[in-house]
């Protein structure tokens, strides 16, 4: 399985690493391949979408034409704060303010910066769906899922807040699993993604 | 139970702007541009370094109100500046809210002999580094990000180049020794920092945190030059408002970066600019005009 992750900008290092690690720990084959144009991402079984700003992201995915590329695009995805932001299909908030359009990808809606600026940013062990233990889960100037539409499933919540949530194979967390050294919730992305193969 | 202001969260948000670039702004209309453009997050400031250099005298933390107008202005973070050792312009900026802090050597020092505790904040700081001394000094004070020095305010990347050079250079050294079972703790004692701290990036072969390339980029090829020197992404400060055509030249820089590795990208992003600022010759300067020395 080759697992593409969106080569714009963010912590793709991080990303890469932990999917390599999640590969590894389910015995399965697989690697992971740089994203940055529209023949890359066709070679692609499945995509995560980082880390990092999401209005960057957005501004560039545009301007490269990658952003209707991504619309278009049927495989599982992943994405992580920035990338839950993009994948959803809009916004209220700070995401108002930008204009910043959506590829709808899952049917929520998002508040970004919803906890605050980077001094609110925090870290806190969360509940994730039938893990049988918690996950650390690190916030940082961290969206929240303020609605989710009906096929969606939520799999984790912070405060009466949606923090994670799938709907068929899309999978959004508004932490960042990619900075911990605990592979769970990869894991869990690459078993989706293989599943619905 | 939350948790707030530790390393990893500190260290993560540096991580989130990695692959992009990092751009001075002096009011709201600048900040606007650079989000525009693709910039990941911009510095706050009354006057580009190329503008303190020129004019001289005491640069300090910027006016709270000019931060608060470019944090109003942009959803991207935002980043401040105070003065090395000045603990108390650092407790404003925290208390003002910004992303992040630069405890850079483009203003004036407050204090000849001690940087700023970082570790005591929540907010993280990034720090200028000359060498791996250097660097892992202000990473022991708890710096959760580092760039190289270079030289602010010339539009001349040779001393970005030469500082880059120079840290990945001694993380070969001190990488290789390790691997030969050599001891480091000379080497720790000569940079002055706890020995795990040296083991700890001898065995990762970097930074324990991310580093940035700072200090007279000017052009898409500079920018692109210091990527593949393995910078996990740029700062530019004058580089961009000195220039002739801002807009242009911050959307070249950041589609730069993002295809720092793609000579016909490049090209194309290269081509009529208009002008780049303004350089001076490092070797036409004199020690003490040199930002560099200050703070090591």
């Amino acid at each position: 399985m080759i697992i593409g992750l969106l080569g714009i900008q963010g912590d793709l290092e991080e990303h890469a690493e932990a999917t390599r690690k999640a590969f590894l720990s389910l015995g399965l084959e697989g690697r992971v391949l740089l994203v940055r144009t529209p023949e890359e991402l066709r070679r692609t079984d499945a995509l995560i979408i980082s880390g990092g700003e999401s209005t960057t992201m957005w501004k560039l995915l545009k301007k490269s034409g990658l952003f209707e590329d991504l619309r278009m695009y049927q495989n599982p995805l992943f994405g992580t704060c920035a990338g839950l932001i993009l994948l959803a299909s809009g916004g209220v908030g700070d995401s108002e303010k930008t204009g910043q359009e959506f590829l709808g990808k899952i049917d929520a809606v998002v508040n970004r910066n919803a906890f605050g600026r980077q001094r609110e940013s925090f870290s806190v062990d969360i509940e994730f769906d039938d893990f049988s233990s918690p996950f650390h889960a690190v916030f940082i100037r961290a969206p929240v899922i303020e609605s989710l539409g009906p096929r969606g499933e939520v799999l984790s919540t912070y405060n009466g807040k949606i923090v994670a949530a799938r709907q068929d194979h899309v999978l959004i967390t508004a932490f960042h699993p990619e900075l911990t050294d605990d592979v769970r919730v990869h894991e869990y992305f690459i078993r989706m993604a293989a599943s619905s193969k | 139970m939350e948790r707030r202001g530790t390393d990893q969260i500190k260290r993560g948000f540096a991580k989130m702007v990695k692959h992009g670039v990092i751009m001075d702004v002096t009011n709201a209309e600048q900040a606007k541009v650079a989000e525009e453009a693709g910039a990941v997050s911009v510095m706050a400031l009354e006057r580009v370094p190329a503008d303190i250099r020129a004019q001289g005298g005491v640069a300090r933390m910027a006016d709270p109100l000019k931060i608060i107008e470019i944090m109003d202005a942009v959803t991207i973070p935002v980043m401040a500046k105070v003065r090395i050792g000045h603990t108390a312009e650092a407790q404003i900026l925290e208390a003002l809210g910004v992303d992040m802090i630069d405890e850079s050597e483009v203003l004036t020092p407050a204090d000849e002999e001690h940087h700023i505790d970082k570790s005591k904040f929540t907010v993280p700081f990034v720090c200028g580094a000359r060498d791996l001394g250097e660097a892992l000094r202000r990473i022991n004070e708890g710096a959760a990000m580092i760039r190289t020095k270079g030289e602010a305010g010339t539009g001349n990347v040779v001393e970005a180049v030469r500082h880059m050079h120079r840290i990945n250079d001694e993380i070969k050294r001190i990488q290789g020794m390790a691997e030969r079972g050599e001891p480091l703790d000379e080497i720790a004692t000569s940079y002055r920092v706890p020995l795990d701290l040296v083991e700890k990036t001898a065995k990762l072969g970097r930074l324990p945190v991310v580093n940035f390339a700072a200090g007279g980029i000017a052009t898409p090829a500079d920018a692109a030059l210091m990527m593949q020197m393995g910078a996990d992404g740029v700062f530019v400060g004058s580089g961009i408002f000195k220039s002739k055509d801002p807009k242009r030249m911050a959307r070249a820089i950041v589609q730069a970066v993002l295809n720092y590795d793609k000579p016909e990208n490049l090209l194309e992003v290269s081509k009529g600019l208009g002008g780049a600022m303004e350089g001076l010759d490092i070797r036409s300067m004199e020690e003490k005009d040199k930002l560099q020395h200050r703070g090591v």
